[in-house]
């Protein structure tokens, strides 16, 4: 049995709604997170996510002007300037399947649909910190293997081509790590 | 914030993708739980959210007073992009908290405004009623909160504007089939 240390993680919280806001603070602040930035909009959290480096981001969808979705896919920049590879929580009330899809193709980690409960939120939080996901890199997509049990895949298989080489690492995940 | 030394990172190059494989930077967060420690995160901010409980009603008003006057500016300038989104928000915002706040009747309706907002072909053209009668519901089930045996009667409010706007909702989008799927798909909200 484990048990994530909150107190060596980082947060990045961004929702509009100054309530969930505060549910979102408290409830993060009982599992022992001491360090919890907050954002009520998604150009502000960008600007917070190259400042404080937060370990994981979690986002709500929904907001004016920059929403949730547009911040996961400039997050999800190989070539931006901050780190890539940080897990996204997307918190929402959007509560159908193809939402999911959609939040997943632009890289999202975690999907949790609103109504927020404690349990489920640490479930979420202990995944991405237990069990994060390969990166994977098309001209498409960039972020965490869409294929959660690549043994057990059934859907079309839109990946061609066999193993050819392992490249070197390119300047970018080198800030990557730097910044970590 | 995580302290970890770099470590390598792995990518494995294929012909249209490549894998990249990141030691795991949180990996150090993780710590093996003794069989004798009892303390339980969950249950610990379980408990903390029922200490913010205390100010739930009050903004669950807030919430609904913005719905209200976004309702009021949608009736006053039309159903302008700007109108609509604003009153979507409104609702969007009580359908994902008002079952945290207690109040999970209002919470249908304000989902059920959503998908009018959301499916409906023309917004002008949806009858004024069916509007009026979703927001008075999630004002009224908001300031009877406290009657218990209005609980049942705000479950039944709810669930009757839900089926008239899905009945609407399907014969409004008869013919735009990709909204007749996402109107007929099931929620992925956990019913527990």
């Amino acid at each position: 049995m484990f048990r994530i240390d909150f107190n060596k993680l980082r947060f990045l919280v961004c929702d509009d709604n100054p309530h969930m806001r505060r549910i979102l603070r408290t409830l993060l602040h009982s599992f022992g997170a001491r360090e919890v930035y907050e954002a009520e909009d998604g150009a502000t959290a960008l600007e917070m996510y190259t400042h404080y480096i937060p370990d994981i981001v979690i986002t709500d969808w929904s907001m004016p002007i920059f929403d949730g979705l547009e911040l996961s896919q400039m997050i999800r920049q190989p070539e931006s300037k901050g780190n890539p590879f940080a897990p996204i929580i997307m918190l929402t009330a959007h509560s159908e399947k193809r939402r999911v899809t959609v939040a997943r193709d632009a890289g999202v980690t975690e999907f949790l649909a609103k109504p927020i409960s404690a349990k489920a939120l640490y479930q979420r939080i202990m995944n991405v910190v237990a069990n994060p996901r390969p990166f994977i890199k098309t001209k498409t997509y960039f972020g965490p293997d869409r294929r959660r049990n690549t043994a057990a895949y059934i859907g079309p298989e839109r990946r061609v081509g066999g193993e050819m080489e392992v490249l070197q690492q390119p300047s970018l995940l080198d800030k990557a790590r730097s910044a970590i | 914030m995580a302290k970890n030394k770099p470590a390598p990172i792995e990518i494995k190059a294929f012909a249209d993708h490549h894998v990249i494989t990141q030691p795991n930077p949180l990996r150090k967060v993780l710590r093996r739980m003794a069989e004798t420690d009892l303390d339980d995160p969950v249950a610990r901010a379980e408990k903390a959210l029922a200490g913010l409980s205390g100010e739930f009603k009050t903004w669950m008003i807030v919430e609904t007073d913005r719905l209200a006057a976004a309702h009021a500016a949608a009736l006053k300038e039309g159903f302008t992009k700007a109108t609509s989104e604003e009153l979507f928000r409104a609702a969007h915002d009580i359908k994902g908290d008002a079952a945290t706040f207690g109040y999970p009747s209002a919470g249908i309706a304000a989902e059920s405004l959503c998908r009018i907002i959301e499916h409906a072909p023309d917004l002008g053209k949806v009858p004024a009623e069916l509007i009026n009668h979703h927001i008075n519901a999630i004002e009224a089930i908001v300031r009877e909160r406290t009657k218990l045996d209005t609980v049942a009667t705000s479950n039944a409010l709810s669930r009757r504007l839900r089926g008239i706007t899905d009945e609407y909702l399907t014969h409004a989008n008869r013919d735009r089939p990709e909204h007749l799927e996402a109107i007929l798909a099931p929620s992925i909200v956990p019913t527990e």
